[in-house]
């Protein structure tokens, strides 16, 4: 979403703050008083700026009704070709009573016996399942739901995406492997329980503050909790949810729509934006990347996607799912970097971080259908071998699977052996033991598969499950660093936090260097492997900047000047999102230029200027001086890292109803709030209504009679009619 | 959603203003001047006094409570005080512009008293400072909660609601009493008016903080009785006995007119 972002809220509120003030105004001024309205108009607006400017009670009224609840993410609809899915409310926000569940039984409550419908529904996080959902979403006594997040996460596991993730996207099909088409063979994600695939005629929000979940039930348990049996009287506790979208039907609509106003009109309405991004690509030995590979050259790919998603919008922990995977990635890469004669291997190595993998391979269907269509330096001919890290949390003991596509196999049989040797004789010393998978079974949902589509490569996917997806909380808000068992002792300042060696950094080190030796081997070095080894220190640095807080000194130190405001105190989401790049692509970007990249000797002019095809050039923000507190050691890094388009190819081909590539788009809205306040009963309602019409009809029969008897009231003996009153 | 409580405040608050204006004011061309100039005075010294207001609370410590609080009360006699004086300014161009009138007109008599332009003068400084405190919470109570989550009584609008209807009724016969006072040079009259007016502005204010919040039953009852004896007092000014209003009432009763008493 791009217009109302973080950073626009606040412009917002000032614009809505201004209507609301012209509102007022009109009110005002169609009271019958019409010739005062203009003065009313000037003065109110330049009284009440100054109001709002002096002290920011501007309007202690609303602040005496309701209560913000500033920390939630909300459901929001996304779009493919065919489908809409997501919540939205109605324009003007849904308004319901509250109700908490904490129990199955209290939905009874809401569905049925409650007097006092439409409700809004308090989930408790270990409730929100599909049963339940189902149940709420027929009914029309609901108006939207709040979910609180559950704390621990839930044992059962959670997953609102699909057992079968990018079902149909990959590479199985009618005409390739049909026994494996759709997870016939294998349900991926057997606790995927699809809710972010269902489509919510009522808002959902998440709440996120604790804090602000205990004033809610607060709320609740004060005004609509029913007390022995009877049933709760006005004022009853109520919510509303703001989350009223733009967009409807499916992408082919919503982009037809789109493209139909910006041919005509100055000033277009975009009403819905497809997912795109950057995905992060660099080499072992520079590439040039206008020109095109020579196709004797080699590259052995590494892929890893950086993306995930959850229900609610912008929240995508995506710990296990991404972030694991590409930390092993980043730290193998930057293992081989630092290999002695890496530069003279026969092979090149392409380390590649796909963004928007979680929506349908937008990343990777972009990067292969470039390549396909030399749009891109290197070709899928030049691609030797392809090793897919896919979810790779740490297990005990620690065994990982190679996963390989049964169907390649018969015509690329020795190939792919090499690549399962090369990371079994990588293992070698390290505690981690690497184990093939039967040869019956399909490629878990991996980006490799949208090569395979084009090309077939030899290629293996390197995932912590051997069946279905050992992750219980794929693609949810629970996929958190709590999921890796990642753990600091509380002591610890946050600085110290980022420097120590977790369990979990140490055992994803390791998968590192069996991955940095095996990609050593492929890539044609012939020398002793031993020397290739991942740090756990750097490992457990990214953990802590990509899982905890990004902003620590060490990622202060490696990213531009102007790029510092991305830093917060809390992980970045790894959402796709339509802006781009997002923060999380930024961080990569500069994360793998660091780790792979040489200090250049250059000044700043010379590094911002000397920007080429084979190198990049950034000149990073360098580590706080130890002589002064406020100033930094800037540097400039070189690096082979570049960045490329992640915008599904249906959107370049504008095939909007395209079942070849990802279509999917997400809808532009308003606003995205929600507050809690009191609902007066309908009867003071109306018996507000009724002494404001009898003192009314009262003040116009006095007046009329004081007036017509004016003489007699106010006749003075001395002075007999001479006044009117 | 509650529009019932949007118009239901607004016809308390401005109901009887409304059939003032309609009945009394508006056929005349001159009241209706008078009126909006009345209304254009009262606002331009609220804008003076806001300034002075922002400009202490600006040169003060925003975090000092103690502080803040005292410029809030200091902000509202200086409120008073200003609305007073315009009234007396108000008062000085009203009584130029009789003169004025008496020179056009033919048969040189003024075509309005003294006491009428004080009472369309009071009804000008009444809507205004009506529309000020309401205006808010009208444009509030169309959403759809209620006042009350942080406590706060659930009669809130409809006791603003009274409270503006009395702060109207007030201005008029404040305004009543001040001209008398100052057309008969007897300014203890217009020093009764400046006390009344600074009683239940910190009425209204110390029940809470803020000059147009709310206002509960406790600073109601007082200023209605007030507001009972300020109607009383300019009743008698402007002519009114107790003999008229019972020649008053009887002529309700049968509806015919009895020769004017005396």
């Amino acid at each position: 979403m791009l217009c109302e972002g973080i950073g626009g809220e606040k412009e917002a509120e000032a614009a809505g703050k201004m209507a609301a003030v012209e509102e007022e105004e009109e009110m005002g001024s169609s009271c019958s008083w019409r010739m005062r309205g203009v003065a009313v108009v000037l003065l109110r607006g330049l009284l009440l700026c100054a109001l709002v400017a002096g002290s920011g009670w501007c309007n202690s009224v609303e602040r005496k009704i309701y209560i913000p609840l500033n920390r939630t993410a909300s459901c929001v609809r996304l779009m493919n070709a065919t489908h809409q899915i997501g919540c939205q409310s109605s324009m003007n926000g849904d308004t319901g009573v509250i109700h908490v569940v904490e129990k199955p039984e209290d939905v009874q409550w809401v569905l049925t016996d409650g007097p006092h419908p439409p409700y809004i529904v308090l989930l408790d996080g270990e409730l929100f399942t599909r049963d339940l959902m189902d149940q709420l979403k027929e009914s029309s006594r609901i108006s939207g739901v709040a979910v609180a997040i559950a704390k621990p996460s839930p044992v059962k596991g959670f997953s609102p995406a699909s057992k079968c993730p990018n079902d149909g996207f990959g590479v199985y099909s009618s005409d390739y492997g049909p026994q494996y088409a759709h997870c016939n063979n294998m349900e991926w994600n057997p606790l995927g329980n699809g809710l972010f695939y269902e489509d919510f005629s009522f808002p959902i929000f998440l709440l996120q503050d604790e804090n602000e979940t205990e004033v809610i039930k607060q709320c609740y348990q004060t005004y609509n909790l029913p007390r022995n049996g009877s049933v709760p009287q006005y004022p009853l506790c109520a919510m509303q949810l703001f989350s009223h979208m733009h967009a409807v039907t499916s992408t082919v609509t919503c982009m037809r729509r789109t493209s139909l106003q910006s041919t005509f009109s100055i000033n277009p309405e975009v009403i819905c934006d497809p997912l795109s991004d950057y995905n992060v690509w660099s080499t072992l030995k520079p590439v040039n990347v206008s020109t095109k590979l020579n196709s004797t050259e080699k590259v052995v790919m590494v892929a890893t996607r950086i993306d995930s998603h959850s229900m609610f919008w912008n929240v995508a922990p995506g710990a296990e799912s991404a972030v694991a995977s590409f930390v092993t990635h980043l730290a193998a890469a930057e293992a081989i970097h630092k290999a002695p004669n890496v530069q003279s291997l026969p092979k090149n190595i392409m380390f590649t971080f796909f963004q928007g993998e979680s929506f349908d391979y937008i990343g990777s269907s972009r990067m292969a259908y470039d390549m396909q269509k030399n749009k891109f330096p290197i070709r899928l001919e030049n691609i030797e071998y392809f090793l897919e890290l896919s979810q790779l949390a740490p297990t005990n003991p620690s065994v990982f699977w190679m996963h390989t596509d049964p169907l390649s196999q018969r015509n690329l049989s020795d190939q792919i052996n090499t690549m399962l040797v090369a990371l079994k004789n990588s293992t070698a010393g390290t505690g981690v033991e690497v184990r093939e998978i039967s040869s019956s079974q399909a490629l878990p949902p991996s980006s490799f598969q949208r090569f395979l589509r084009l090309k077939e490569i030899p290629g293996v996917v390197l995932a912590d499950h051997n069946t279905s997806f050992q992750n219980k909380y794929y693609q949810s808000i629970y996929d958190t660093s709590e999921n890796i068992l990642l753990n600091y002792p509380e002591w610890l300042s946050p600085e110290e936090a980022l420097d120590h060696v977790t369990e979990t950094a140490k055992s994803l080190a390791e998968v590192a260097t069996v991955v940095a030796r095996a990609l050593y081997q492929l890539a044609g070095g012939s020398g002793s492997t031993t020397a290739i080894q991942a740090d756990p220190k750097t490992v457990t640095r990214m953990l802590y900047g990509f899982l905890v807080r990004t902003n620590n000194s060490w990622f202060q130190s490696i990213i531009k000047a102007d790029l510092k405001g991305i830093l917060e105190n809390e992980p970045p989401p790894y959402y796709i999102a339509v802006s781009k790049p997002v923060n999380a692509t930024y961080l990569v970007h500069y994360v793998l230029a660091n780790l792979t990249g040489t200090v250049a000797n250059l000044t700043k002019e010379n590094c911002l200027s000397s920007d080429g095809d084979l190198y990049e050039y950034a000149w990073v923000q360098g580590p706080q001086d130890p002589n002064s507190t406020s100033s930094r050691l800037p540097f400039c890094v070189r690096s082979a890292v570049h960045l490329s388009s992640a915008i599904s190819p249906a959107f370049e081909l504008r095939e909007w109803g395209s079942t070849q590539y990802s279509t999917w788009t997400e809808s532009r809205w308003k606003e995205l709030h929600a507050r809690i306040f009191l609902v007066a009963s309908k009867q003071l309602e109306i018996i507000t209504l009724i002494v404001g019409i009898v003192i009314l009809i009262i003040s116009f029969i006095a007046t009329y009679f004081i007036n017509a008897k004016a003489d007699v009231l106010f006749a003075t003996p001395q002075d007999s009619g001479a006044v009117a009153y | 959603m509650t529009l019932p409580v949007f118009f239901g405040c607004a016809f308390v608050a401005f109901g009887p203003a409304l059939a003032l204006f309609l009945l009394t004011v508006a056929a005349e061309p001159l009241r209706i001047i008078i009126l909006i100039a009345g209304a254009f005075f009262w606002l331009v010294s609220l804008l003076l006094s806001s300034l002075a207001w922002f400009v202490a609370a600006r040169a003060g410590d925003a975090r000092d409570e103690a502080l803040q609080r005292g410029l809030l009360v200091g902000g509202v006699v200086l409120s008073v005080l200003l609305q007073e004086a315009f009234r007396f300014l108000y008062y000085k161009l009203l009584r130029k512009a009789i003169e004025g009138l008496v020179a056009l007109s033919e048969d040189g008599c003024c075509p309005i008293s003294i006491q009428q332009m004080a009472y369309v003068a009071g009804l000008g400084f009444g809507l205004m400072s009506g529309a000020f405190s309401m205006i808010n919470l009208l444009a509030d109570s169309l959403g759809p909660g209620t006042v009350g989550i942080y406590g706060d009584s659930q009669l809130y609008f409809l006791t603003s609601a009274f409270m503006t209807l009395v702060m109207i009724f007030l201005h008029i016969f404040w305004g009543i009493v001040f001209f008398h006072g100052c057309e008969t040079r007897q300014w203890w009259e217009v020093a009764a008016v400046v006390i009344t007016h600074l009683i239940v502005s910190g009425l209204v204010s110390c029940s809470h903080l803020t000059f147009w919040n709310p206002l509960y039953l406790g600073s109601l009852l007082p200023s209605y009785l007030l507001m009972a004896a300020a109607a009383v007092w300019a009743y008698v000014l402007s002519g009114g006995s107790k003999q008229n209003l019972h020649h008053f009432l009887l002529c309700l009763r049968s509806g015919t007119t009895p020769p004017p008493g005396s």
